[in-house]
């Protein structure tokens, strides 16, 4: 009885306020959007049972989607930023997770704070300082004017470039972080007996220490690659107006032009997309687990 | 090795510079006389001043606190036991389902849980405000709640509880008196997660508030959509010193745990 | 003055404290305890050897309550237990890992069964100390299990699981993790401990030596099943197969057919052109019978002359000597290129050892110093 009342409260309410609200979503994707309160004229109904609902279940949604370019390349432009966010963010956060791992046994908890750190502090604050960086007068432009790189402000804020920038900034800790754990792990003494065998520093780093680090690169990337793809402050904040990302678009379709169905449609589109991602990164974690004892 | 090499010193400097310059250069212009947040212009605290009047962030600030601190608390409740059923329920009708709904919401875009719980909300009938805003952060919470607390349990020696059960304790008192004691720094590094995840929450809260319900950060970034303000740098630097000093506590203590910990074993081996 | 002997096992009117009748447990597939069926006696200090997966650590656990058979049924003093949940049961565990509560002390440890009976905060208090008492463990009451060495963390083990007088207490692996020379020095204080609480203990090891050394009997497990269940001494001088025989201890194992010869006597045909091996064993075997004399190496004489009266001898080569200390090992090669080893007591300094590699010997053996074994 006791071990029933356990599972079933949890149970109960993820099923609730988790599975249901998605069936919603997926149900009104498939209905027409009505000039109504709310905005769009149910398809299903109990009355006519489960048959007639779907033998005029519609995908017009979906069909709009595909037609207007709006969409797919606001999917498009997403991947593309997504990946090469991931990509840069990788960059930047392999050396410092590498200098972690190497760093002084004594400091490795403090650095490893110093990155925790800002993961705890307010994502929308962290996303807006930069918007005093990037501005046309912002430190950045001050900065380079003063040195004479340019001779003109540049226009970072509100471009993709400034998307890029606070990406990478916001998900640091997601890439460092697995890194760093399997960076950590890993025995010293395999490098020492690369070179010993005849390795280079920089061979010995190649063919050691990055396939022995292959499975944190792996949980970071998707740690990164999988929020971005559906990431709504950062372009609203950084991007312009030609930044196109689903996550916005979806708010705009929900918020600004009051098209549910369509809004549910895009959701459901981006849901499938992140699905590879998703499994992908399941499995790199399951292989993990089971190559620990 | 004690020293570390020249690049690695270089790229945790840059890496670290990049990390908190912004945050830096955020604090040091919550103190600017000037409106403008670019040009220096003396010192002053007057935005903390005009913070302090502005009734709309402090309204803000104290439904977040309050929506913060239910949903946290029972998400803790809610995660733990989902927790428990995932690494010690065995089977029953549904587990794949079950540790499916308690991953999927880690992995899923804030913008349609938000929808989603949005059309349920509106669905059903419920009026949006403190209320609904707490059903959905818990929802997302608790499964924070539940991965914390599960990745603790995997770990817990199983005879302890079998110990408590040999020893007299009902299954329930085993978990009061011997698994909750144990499992405790886990919980409340959930409650904490769960907490924070809460307070920082824009996307899923715009959706599910009312308009009697607005948390600070669906205030700020209204706020923040015209352009900078100081007094937004001010309220950041508070919520950044907050963190700062909770963080650094959190470090010192576990760290003089550990120090404890390892001098009471090395005693203990001696003897 | 004669010591009454404790063999209630071979009292026809004793009545077993835990029975276990036709018991079988299987996990999925896996049959770990095979239609098993035993009577362990009150007082008994029972122990279950066998190797890892026999099913050992399961027939325990299904003692302790946490596993119920799935066939068969469970006895403690006549009380079927498979209704009773393990905190209702008057058995305790001690377990591998101690498990003992890291955020309660010693003193909290021992007191935590006693509190959950609702006993009163004297009687506790009573009960503990006297606990920490028998288990030399009074200065270390107010400490954490961090706090302590393994050998005192096993103690406190063992006094939280003895404080609540169980009927019943049962030991899995419990000197497991504790170096050689503390195990032995644990294993007498184990006795003298269940000799003076009168508790039965039923212990389960992989160590032969430590089974031996601390059960009045000791059961033989192998693939869900009981092969022997006998006094230590049995078990080494008269195992009832094979299994036993080169389980415990260090054997010979010569194969051959048996062919009566007098009452109780056998020759074993052993190899072509050998002479046959004389044997005296009570069991019976059939004219042709395949069957193996079991012999231990310090039961066989190692000698340079031919033993005038000895009733088995065979001449070999020395290829191999183990020195151990206090007793070496030969390993002789005979002609037929078998191997039987013969052990000696070093009882002169080795460098007027009578014997060295290369050396002919010869090894000799009564009638009545092997077993003769059907299987």
């Amino acid at each position: 009885m006791r071990r029933f009342a356990l599972i079933a409260i949890p149970y109960l309410w993820l099923l609730a306020l988790f599975l249901v609200p998605f069936a919603i979503v997926l149900k009104i994707s498939l209905s027409d959007v009505a000039l109504a309160r709310p905005p769009y004229a149910p398809q299903f109904d109990w009355a006519t049972g489960i048959w007639a609902f779907l033998s005029d279940l519609d995908f017009e949604n979906f069909v709009w989607l595909t037609q207007d370019d709006l969409y797919w390349k606001a999917y498009l432009s997403s991947l593309q930023i997504a990946f090469f966010s991931t990509l840069l963010t990788l960059l930047v956060g392999y050396p410092m997770a590498y200098g972690m791992a190497r760093a002084p046994e004594e400091w490795r908890a403090t650095l490893m704070m110093l990155v925790i750190l800002p993961f705890w502090t307010s994502f929308l604050i962290r996303v807006y300082a930069w918007m005093g960086i990037l501005s046309n007068e912002g430190f950045l432009n001050q900065a380079l004017l003063w040195l004479g790189v340019i001779n003109e402000p540049l226009m970072i804020l509100n471009t993709n470039t400034a998307v890029y920038i606070g990406i990478v900034y916001t998900y640091l800790p997601f890439m460092i972080l697995p890194i760093y754990a399997a960076l950590e792990r890993m025995d010293v003494s395999l490098i020492e007996a690369a070179e010993d065998l005849g390795c280079s520093r920089l061979s010995a780093f190649w063919l050691v220490t990055i396939p022995l680090s292959k499975s944190g690169i792996i949980a970071g990337c998707f740690l990164v690659f999988i929020p971005t793809l559906g990431e709504f402050v950062i372009p609203s904040l950084l991007g312009g107006s030609d930044t196109l990302m689903i996550g916005k678009v979806l708010w705009e379709e929900f918020f600004s032009n009051r098209d549910w169905p369509v809004a549910s449609a895009v959701a459901v589109v981006l849901l499938l997309l992140l699905i590879v991602p998703i499994v992908l990164f399941q499995r790199n974690q399951q292989k993990q687990e089971e190559a620990e004892p | 090795m004690n020293r570390m090499s020249w690049f690695n010193t270089v790229s945790l400097s840059l890496g670290f510079a990049f990390l908190y310059i912004p945050m830096i250069i955020l604090v040091i212009f919550s103190f600017n006389e000037s409106k403008l947040v670019t040009v220096w212009a003396g010192f002053s605290t007057k935005w903390y001043g005009e913070l302090m009047q502005n009734e709309a962030f402090l309204n803000a600030a104290w439904v977040t606190i309050k929506v913060a601190v239910f949903s946290s608390t029972i998400a803790t409740v809610l995660g733990t036991m989902a927790a428990y059923v995932l690494v010690r329920g065995g089977r029953f009708f549904g587990r794949t389902l079950f540790s499916g709904m308690i991953y999927a919401p880690l992995v899923m875009p804030e913008v349609i849980t938000g929808l989603s719980l949005l059309l349920l909300f509106i669905g059903i009938g419920l009026d949006r405000g403190v209320f609904t805003i707490v059903l959905a952060h818990t929802t997302f919470a608790m499964c924070y709640v539940s991965v914390v607390v599960s990745s603790r349990l995997v770990t817990f020696d199983k005879s302890l509880e079998e110990a408590a059960l040999d020893l007299g304790c009902s299954p329930a008192e085993a978990f009061r008196l011997v698994t909750l004691p144990i499992i405790a720094p886990a919980v409340i590094s959930g409650w904490l997660l769960a907490f924070t995840l809460s307070l920082d929450d824009l996307v899923i809260a715009s959706f599910t508030s009312g308009p009697a319900a607005t948390t600070l950060p669906i205030k700020i970034f209204s706020a923040v959509r015209l352009g900078v303000s100081p007094e937004i740098n001010a309220l950041s630097t508070i919520m950044i010193a907050i963190v700062t000093v909770g963080v650094i506590t959190a470090s010192l203590v576990t760290k003089h745990q550990m120090v404890r910990q390892k001098r009471d074993e090395q005693a203990a081996a001696r003897t | 003055m004669t010591l009454p002997v404790f063999e209630p096992w071979n009292d026809p009117e004793a009545k077993p404290l835990i029975e276990f009748q036709n018991v079988t447990k299987r996990f999925g597939d896996f049959t770990a305890i095979d239609d098993l069926t035993i009577g362990i006696y009150e007082r008994e200090f029972f122990a279950l050897l066998g190797p890892s997966g026999c099913g050992k650590t399961t027939l325990m656990r299904m003692l302790a309550g946490f596993e119920t058979p799935t066939e068969g049924k469970i006895f403690l003093s006549g009380q079927d237990m498979a209704p009773v949940p393990p905190n209702k049961r008057a058995v305790n565990m001690m377990f591998q890992s101690y498990a003992l509560f890291p955020h309660l002390s010693i003193w909290d440890n021992i007191a935590f069964g006693l509190k959950r009976e609702g006993q009163s905060k004297g009687e506790i208090e009573t009960r503990v100390s006297d606990m920490l008492r028998l288990t030399r463990l009074e200065k270390f009451a107010r400490r954490k299990p961090h706090q302590i060495s393994g050998g005192q963390r096993q103690r406190v083990a063992l006094a939280r699981s003895l404080a609540k007088a169980p009927k019943l207490l049962l030991l899995d692996e419990p000197l497991g993790a504790l170096d050689k020379k503390l195990r032995q020095d644990t294993q007498f204080e184990l006795m003298d401990i269940q000799e003076k609480t009168g508790t039965t203990f039923v212990i389960v090891t992989h160590d032969q030596e430590e089974a031996m050394t601390v059960a009045s009997r000791v059961a033989v497990m192998d693939n869900g099943k009981i092969i022997q269940v006998a006094t230590p001494a049995d078990i080494y001088e008269a195992p009832n197969s094979t299994y036993v025989a080169d389980f415990i201890g260090d054997v010979n194992l010569i194969e051959g057919t048996a062919t009566p010869t007098d009452e109780d006597t056998y020759a074993l045909h052993w190899r072509e052109g050998a002479e046959p091996l004389t044997v005296k064993t009570a069991t019976t075997f059939s004219d042709g019978q395949t069957a193996h004399l079991a012999i231990r190496p310090e039961k066989v004489t190692i000698s340079a002359e031919r033993p005038e009266d000895a009733d088995n001898a065979v001449q070999g080569k020395i290829l191999d000597i183990a020195y151990l200390g206090n007793i070496s090992t030969y390993h002789v090669e005979l002609p037929s290129g078998a191997v039987i080893k013969a052990q000696a007591a070093n009882t002169r300094r080795i460098a007027r050892r009578s014997y060295t590699w290369e050396d002919t010997v010869w090894l000799s053996w009564t009638a009545t110093a092997g077993v003769l074994l059907a299987d």
